[in-house]
């Protein structure tokens, strides 16, 4: 177990390091990366925009420039956003509840619903139910996150309700499809051979055996919820860190851009990596 | 075929005639401004009412259902593409190159698929001419939209690869460039096929909300994105509901995708 979790460590810091070098790299090389507005400001000498053309040189080489920008980060120093003026580090902490709490609120109303729809489908076997909940998430697959983000504004609807339809037909049909799977499982056509009540069935036999799948799927959650926030905050003027990802998308704040990538690259990996590595614990225990 | 499906055929067929017959049906193009009739209601001359700039609502639905749906099947059949060669070229290679094919995809899997287009989408031109924000959108979805596809696919070419009739073809000298052209790459038809129906309802949303959030295919041009962030300025669903003619439409036409693909394409998938 030790070593699949330092497996799993190693992996997300190499991962992490790779999303920043790939995003420093695609700042890099996009248009207007050698031009800096402040060149325009009338009040500057020739020495001075020579010396911010001499800073921008050095940072021609997307190592040199990544290197830099990590070492920065190692003592905290994030930049500055260029749009908004102000450090990143402070904009980030200033908005991170915000997105966290919507993010745990909106997973909590998605999985709830996901698995109270999912487990009465399999338990009932009503064709017209079945049929219901499908239909149901299924009209919420085809709805664009950010239009589900503009009916919450009109509903007055919170955030967090935005999140949770967006996420939770994702679950409920992984969920569905993996207990119709389940039930048809010789061992579980055998306990009903036996005469066990559907509950037992259910909670007994085909719960515990998806339970290692569906905590994937909550991992997974996390990322689909993360990509959520960003129509919902900037739709729903929710201050959070989608709407900050959102306005430095607009602005082409590139510093901003960057530390927002590892940052959500760091949750969604650790998301996973946590949800794969107690999947493993539950099937070691299953399997003892 | 059962008749979900048969529905969904009919649907997607009509949709499609009547945006690729928009020239026609439309009563003019969907730049062409009466600046007599802003935002008016539905009528005769106008069937779903003017936006704001008394641009014909009907002529943009039309319009921009034909870029839709014709930019949605190029950028999922330039992904599906893209991942058939790097997904099934490192299943057949195997070992490092597999690895190294994961790794990159696990890397971009890593990020949501939203955040991720946002963040590629903000670092290409914005003020760009409209014809080319349409191309840059649609490009950017089958540039990135590669990896979970190429993920299956990889896996898949893995399994073919110690398959018994590829061993056979290997110990009888066949070349390895022949092998996975004419081996290899035709058993991953299905997979390739289900990932290609699988892609286009998710382009399809996917532009829709880069336009809703101002990042997708730019004005004058229309696009079901750009014709859905007018459900911004919407005070209550009754007041005016053809506004929401382009919302049912994308509906019925992403449900007519996923009625479309059989059980046995997803498995596949």
């Amino acid at each position: 177990m030790r070593i699949r979790i330092a497996g799993h460590a190693l992996a997300l810091v190499a991962t992490v390091l790779l999303g920043g070098l790939l995003s420093a790299t695609l700042v890099r090389l996009a248009p207007g990366f050698e031009v800096d507005e402040q060149e325009l400001d009338p009040h500057l000498s020739a020495e001075s925009v020579h010396a911010l053309r001499a800073v921008r040189r050095q940072e021609n080489n997307i190592f040199h420039f990544y290197l830099s920008y990590m070492n920065r980060a190692a003592h905290g120093d994030l930049g500055t956003s260029l749009a908004l003026g102000q450090p990143v580090r402070s904009l980030l902490r200033d908005r991170a509840p915000l997105t966290l709490r919507l993010l745990i609120l909106g997973l909590g109303l998605a999985w709830v619903a996901a698995l109270t729809m999912a487990l009465t489908a399999a338990w009932l076997k009503f064709a017209a139910y079945d049929l219901l909940t499908t239909f149901v998430s299924g009209t919420f697959l085809c709805i664009p996150a950010a239009v589900l983000a503009l009916l919450s504004v009109l509903w007055n609807v919170p955030g967090s309700l935005a999140i949770a339809l967006i996420v939770f037909p994702r679950i409920y049909r992984f969920t569905r499809n993996l207990l119709a799977k389940s039930y048809s499982l010789p061992h579980i056509i055998t306990a009903r051979a036996k005469g066990l009540g559907e509950a037992r069935i259910l909670f007994w036999h085909v719960v515990p055996g998806v339970a290692p799948q569906l905590l994937a799927v909550a991992g997974v959650s996390v990322s689909i919820a993360v990509g959520a926030a960003i129509p919902v905050e900037a739709l729903c003027g929710l201050a959070g860190v989608g709407q900050l990802a959102w306005q430095a998308a607009l602005a082409r704040d590139l510093p901003l851009l960057i530390n927002i990538t590892i940052l959500v690259t760091l949750v969604t990996l650790l998301a996973n990596s946590g949800a794969d590595v107690i999947g493993h614990m539950v099937r070691g225990g299953q399997e003892s | 075929m059962n008749l979900w499906r048969k529905l969904a055929c009919v649907i997607l067929l009509v949709v499609v005639c009547a945006s690729v017959a928009a020239n026609w049906l439309a009563p003019a193009g969907y730049a062409r401004q009466y600046r007599e009739a802003t935002n008016a209601a539905p009528s005769r001359s106008h069937w779903l009412g003017t936006d704001e700039i008394g641009r014909d609502r009907f002529a943009r639905v039309l319009y921009g259902t034909r870029i839709s749906l014709l930019l949605a099947p190029a950028a999922a059949l330039l992904s599906t593409l893209m991942a058939a060669l790097i997904g099934g070229l490192a299943g057949y290679l195997g070992g490092v190159w597999a690895r190294l094919a994961m790794a990159i995809t696990d890397l971009f899997l890593s990020l949501p698929w939203l955040f991720l287009l946002i963040t590629a989408r903000a670092l290409m031109p914005l003020n760009v001419s409209p014809l080319v924000s349409v191309l840059v959108t649609f490009l950017l979805l089958g540039l990135l939209g590669w990896t979970a596809a190429a993920r299956v696919l990889c896996t898949t070419a893995g399994a073919l690869r110690s398959a018994d009739f590829v061993r056979q073809a290997r110990a009888a000298g066949v070349p390895g460039q022949r092998l996975f052209w004419i081996h290899v790459m035709p058993n991953l038809k299905p997979v390739l096929y289900a990932q290609f129906w699988i892609s286009i309802p998710v382009f399809i949303l996917s532009e829709a909300n880069l336009g809703i959030l101002g990042l997708g295919v730019a004005e004058p041009m229309p696009s079901w994105g750009s014709l859905l962030k007018e459900l911004e300025g919407l005070l209550s669903l009754g007041d005016e509901p053809w506004k929401l003619v382009p919302l049912i439409l994308l509906v019925l036409v992403v449900m007519s995708f996923q009625l479309l693909l059989s059980r046995h394409d997803e498995v596949a998938a």
